[in-house]
């Protein structure tokens, strides 16, 4: 692991984070999410969980970051001002960052390095999927189904 | 110098407050999705630095983890976004200071 | 001898880097890095330049006539003119514009089309960026694409420009579907996500002539297809060029995009063509493996290199043959056939498999994709929908 990259990869990732909550412009934020989805996928690649790292850029930017753009472009009429800032949620984020770093630093048995580790292949994270985790594997099968389902018939044209 | 846990869990801590302040701070729907999802992939980082982080040897348990969160983050984003298209068709807003009518 | 030729540019890298010996690890890595870097861009936009002349030698000979043949030999130092010309012409950004995302947006679809060559090998220890899940890489990288096209869309603020990313995004993602579908029997086959260890599993002949490659299968072949029509679809290229219909949107996403920055858009195009035939000669048509015993000293790169020139060869011709689908005829077909043939495609590889992977098991397989295949001609067969075509002139 190595710090440097972990530093690059942090600041670009925390900026593009930061600019996803704050820009005025949806399009803009919905881009630097995108942006902020791949240093977290990089962050993934750092800690040897490449097929995870691929996997959130396959389906975020792939699919989910697609969907929010088509989302801004459906409901256009309302983009152009971020209108209303609400300071208060400013405020409990601050405080929930700073609680949680305070515990953070303070928890001594966090203060670890990393063990040495063998790669991570793709055909273990496939033979647990297919054998351990087969029932959630299904479920989620199943939950994404019913998700497509309930999508489609929630952006179904009313009839009148 | 090799970075330890706590590294990973204060980038974590910042993207979930990013994604805090972005769900709680807009009035924009969109926006507020926007924060849940980093909210959601933050806790997927954490997931996987525990993982990497736990002694040796172990089962893939935090990657599997992370992997079906993504999958259900995708579905609920699927989801949200198709609600966001069909109150902005009923009301023709997003703000969701503005939906607070029970009746349809 | 033959072996060195093979390895010459393996080789050559070597010492380039024995060159450094004594740097630190991280000097080694950045240098090896770079030199990958070097090499894939100095090929492929050599490669770039190349086709695009030769496209439209082969589109003039087909339409009888003769082509750029005013610059150099042939004709053949058109792209340098055409480099120049585009280099010195004046780039308009709309007043309108989404100033950033307009001039991101060629950069991301030039940056993703040069990344997903990364992972193709193009010959015996030729890969450049060795992962586990290499074409998992592929497509999550490639997928990218269409937010880039959105941009491009998005940024320029103009109505044709809008329609043609919408129409360009509805069709990656209907056809992205079969594209990656096509390749799941071969990565259940091989058992891996490694473009290396694929093309390593289509070493061999069978009875020793035919070559072990998986487009001699009846699921290979018919995977073999419907990947490449994705492809088409994937590239934007004709017949499957709706987005930038000119007679219709202008350019599509590119309407306000002039001079180099259209450019890039031109060469992402053309590179994002070459990697999905490069992914295409990896999963299907044995990667670099020559085709026969007897032809092996040839090295393996160039093997690869010919099998990539077919296809892009097929591109052209393909462009040169058919007009334009409507956009309604293009969906229907995704969905209604290439879906259903590719998960047809995932059975008769699992019947192949399980029926012993020889002379039954491609009876088998081939039953499975006839059948289905007639199933769905029937099924889908819209002839009798329409009425014979009236022909209306002033009479």
């Amino acid at each position: 692991m190595n710090s440097a990259a972990l530093i690059i990869i942090a600041i670009v990732t925390l900026a593009a984070a930061l600019a996803a909550a704050t820009l005025r412009k949806l399009m803009h934020a919905a881009l630097s999410f995108a942006v902020a989805l791949v240093g977290i996928a990089a962050f993934f690649f750092l800690l040897g969980a490449e097929f995870v790292g691929l996997a959130l850029v396959f389906i975020y930017i792939g699919a989910v970051a697609v969907l929010i753009v088509f989302t801004i472009l459906l409901t256009r009429r309302d983009v152009g001002e971020g209108r209303g800032f609400n300071w208060g949620g400013a405020i409990i984020a601050v405080a929930v960052f700073g609680g949680l770093t305070w515990s953070i630093l303070k928890t001594q048995s966090l203060a670890i390095v990393a063990p040495r580790m063998p790669a991570l292949t793709v055909k273990q994270i496939g033979v647990a999927l297919m054998t351990t985790y087969v029932w959630p594997l299904q479920c989620v099968g199943l939950l994404l189904t019913a998700a497509l389902i309930g999508a489609l018939i929630l952006v179904m044209e009313e009839k009148r | 110098m090799t970075p330890n846990l706590q590294v990973f869990l204060i980038v974590s801590a910042a993207l979930f407050s990013i994604g805090l302040l972005a769900a709680l701070s807009r009035r924009h729907a969109i926006f507020i999705l926007i924060g849940i999802e980093m909210m959601l992939a933050a806790a997927n980082l954490n997931f996987i630095a525990f993982w990497r982080f736990a002694p040796q040897p172990k089962p893939p348990l935090g990657v599997m983890i992370a992997i079906f969160s993504i999958a259900i983050a995708a579905a609920e984003a699927a989801v949200g976004l198709a609600m966001v298209i069909a109150v902005y068709r009923h009301y023709r807003t997003t703000n969701v200071d503005q939906l607070d009518q029970l009746k349809g | 001898m033959s072996k060195s030729i093979d390895q010459v540019f393996v080789n050559a890298k070597q010492w380039l880097l024995s060159c450094l010996a004594g740097s630190p690890t991280w000097v080694i890595q950045v240098v090896s890095s770079l030199i990958n870097i070097f090499a894939l861009l100095a090929v492929f936009l050599t490669l770039f330049a190349l086709i695009s002349v030769l496209e439209r030698k082969i589109l003039a000979r087909m339409q009888n006539r003769y082509g750029p043949n005013r610059v150099g030999p042939f004709g053949l130092f058109q792209p340098i003119a055409d480099g120049i010309k585009m280099l010195i012409k004046e780039d308009i950004v709309p007043a309108r514009a989404d100033k950033i995302v307009h001039f991101l947006a060629p950069v991301l679809i030039a940056a993703v089309a040069i990344l997903t060559l990364g992972v193709i090998p193009y010959g015996r220890n030729m890969t450049l960026f060795t992962i586990d899940g290499g074409i998992l890489f592929f497509f999550a990288v490639g997928s990218s694409t269409e937010l880039a096209v959105f941009m491009a869309g998005w940024g320029s603020n103009n109505k044709f420009s809008m329609l043609g990313a919408m129409r360009a995004i509805a069709q990656m993602i209907s056809y992205e579907l079969p594209l990656i579908i096509t390749v799941l029997p071969v990565v259940m086959v091989v058992g891996s996500l490694t473009p290396g260890r694929i093309v390593a599993a289509q070493a061999g002949y069978t009875f020793g002539v035919v070559p072990r490659w998986f487009v001699f299968t009846p699921w290979g072949v018919t995977a073999f297809i419907l990947f490449f029509v994705s492809g088409l679809v994937e590239s934007n290229r004709t017949p499957f060029d709706v987005p930038e219909g000119e007679s219709e949107i202008v350019a599509g996403h590119m309407t306000e995009y002039s001079g180099f920055k259209y450019a890039t858009f031109f060469m992402a195009e053309y590179i994002g063509m070459f990697a999905v035939s490069g992914l295409a000669v990896t999963l299907f048509l044995g990667g670099w493996h020559a085709p026969a015993r007897t032809l092996e000293f040839i090295p393996s790169y160039l093997w690869f290199f010919a099998k990539l020139s077919v296809l892009l060869f097929v591109y052209v011709w393909v462009r040169g043959t058919l007009p334009r689908t409507r956009v309604d005829q293009m969906m229907n077909f995704a969905w209604k056939f290439m879906l259903p043939m590719a998960f047809t495609c995932i059975i008769a590889a699992a019947v192949w498999h399980y029926t012993g992977r020889g002379l039954r098991g491609w009876l088998w397989s081939l039953v499975v994709i006839a059948v289905v295949y007639t199933a769905l001609s029937t099924l889908l067969d819209t002839r009798r929908k329409f009425a014979p075509r009236v022909y209306r002139f002033a009479e």
